[in-house]
């Protein structure tokens, strides 16, 4: 049962420049091999069937995390198991700590990289929702130059952003967390590491018992992560502790419904919302956030 | 035609160059050019587990990972871990448990377990359930494997079974 993909040609990039000369030349038919845990599996199937493949593991500049210029930069060919252990990240953005072990399983996490889960888009996946939450800033570059965007702008649809062909997530920088922010990070799936029913990444800060800058940011109900801004804005400078939180999940389908999907009903995934909002709330209440 | 691609790696602690196409997968590629068919290939886009090996000392899928791509790396399989004997007492638990009936996930479960008594020498049950997630079995049920793995943690780090 060999080669299942499409033939196609191989190039090990071992700088950006490298990266940027095949995209340059071959445009659409070129296709960036980050951690290949969505992408193999789409060779695989021939769901996708590039020309030329342009492996990045060996490009040193697109790894590392650091605090930089007052944001914590992490490149984005940094796997998923680096990120979850990373103290910075632990110290400077909980919730992608918190968000990691969900992702699939073990095997899958070793491999797979931020970058690659954010391009790839899709819906179910944890981390774009993170980013939403986080306002976490894209850095994007071409052989033309680098651009900066931010997430909310980035997710343009189910597996599709506004990455141009010819351009290459390098890295993304996320605000430093205050010592008095929470975070809370859950989905609903069926069995551990399977796609989710429904996410949610949220945070906040809590300053005198209470809570400013609420961010709640889903995942698996639309064809991109959702920002439930009349949600937020319902808990924004509530009292942690006693705030109204009907009201704020009676929020989450003010102008918003949710896409269902071959296994749960739209109606389902708003219910489920409700849920993980009841269950954000009640973190940001109490003192484990 | 594309060109194959040589690439040069160690399997198990020996040198190995071959010429690859680069569609080629590891799981694959150890298993056709180099024999050992003790990587087994289920689903082939990841979520069964079957394949799973270790790459430059992780945990990683066979069936998503291209040959191609293991330039200068040191890749270990079940051949390998058995050969070095470092999974025995683990292997000798899932025997004496019955903690496999057809076999087939059996490589993938030990490579899993392996990794996971590595970071952490005594795992609650909880803990080695996450990690065995990505392992499907459909013979067990589960519980024996995870038995097993209990088992040999708590032998290993001096405490009664």
């Amino acid at each position: 049962m060999r080669l299942k993909p499409r033939a196609f040609e191989y190039v090990r990039a071992v700088s950006l420049q490298d990266v940027f000369a095949v995209l340059d030349s071959h445009g659409d038919e070129a296709k960036v091999l980050a951690g290949g845990q969505s992408l193999v599996p789409a060779l695989n199937m021939r769901l996708a069937a590039p020309e030329i493949v342009i492996d990045m593991n060996a490009v040193a500049e697109l790894r590392g995390i650091a605090v930089t210029g007052g944001m914590l930069r992490i490149g984005a060919m940094n796997r998923y198991a680096e990120v979850a252990a990373s103290e910075l990240v632990a110290r400077h953005a909980p919730l992608l700590a918190r968000a990691i072990p969900f992702i699939a399983h073990p095997a899958i996490r070793n491999r797979g990289t931020l970058g690659g889960s954010l391009c790839n888009a899709d819906p179910a996946s944890e981390l774009p929702a993170c980013a939403l939450a986080l306002q976490a800033m894209f850095h994007l570059r071409s052989s033309a130059g680098e651009r900066s965007i931010a997430a909310e702008e980035f997710f343009a649809g189910t597996y599709t952003t506004v990455l141009e062909p010819t351009e290459v997530l390098v890295s993304v920088d996320v605000p430093l967390a205050a010592a008095d922010s929470v975070s809370f990070f859950d989905e609903v799936a069926r069995r551990q590491g399977d796609y989710a029913m429904a996410g949610l990444a949220a945070c906040a800060v809590r300053r005198g018992g209470v809570l400013r800058d609420v961010r709640l940011a889903f995942f698996a109900v639309s064809d991109m992560p959702h920002l439930a801004d009349a949600a937020m804005a319902e808990a924004e400078g509530q009292p942690a502790a006693d705030l109204d939180v009907e009201a704020v999940c009676a929020a989450l389908g003010k102008g918003f419904t949710p896409q269902e999907d071959l296994t749960t009903s739209g109606a389902a995934k708003l219910h489920l919302m409700k849920v993980l909002t009841r269950r954000a709330l009640t973190a940001f209440a109490g003192g484990e956030a | 035609m594309v060109k194959p691609v040589i690439v040069n790696l160690t399997v198990n602690g020996e040198p190995v160059s071959r010429a690859v196409e680069p569609r080629l997968t590891l799981a694959d590629f150890l298993r056709d050019d180099l024999g050992l068919k003790g990587t087994h290939v289920g689903c082939e886009h990841g979520v069964c587990g079957a394949c799973t090996l270790r790459l430059d000392g992780v945990a990683v899928r066979g069936c998503l990972t291209l040959a191609v791509q293991c330039e200068g790396a040191a890749v270990e399989t079940i051949e390998g871990v058995t050969e070095r004997g470092v999974l025995k007492d683990l292997q000798d638990e899932f025997v004496a448990r019955n903690a496999l009936q057809c076999g087939f996930c059996t490589p993938g479960m030990l490579i899993s377990a392996g990794e996971l008594l590595e970071r952490n020498p005594l795992p609650s049950r909880e803990e080695i359930r996450e990690q065995l997630s990505g392992n499907y079995c459909r013979c067990t049920g589960y519980q024996s494997i995870v038995d097993a793995v209990e088992t040999t943690a708590r032998k290993r780090s001096g405490q009664n079974t």
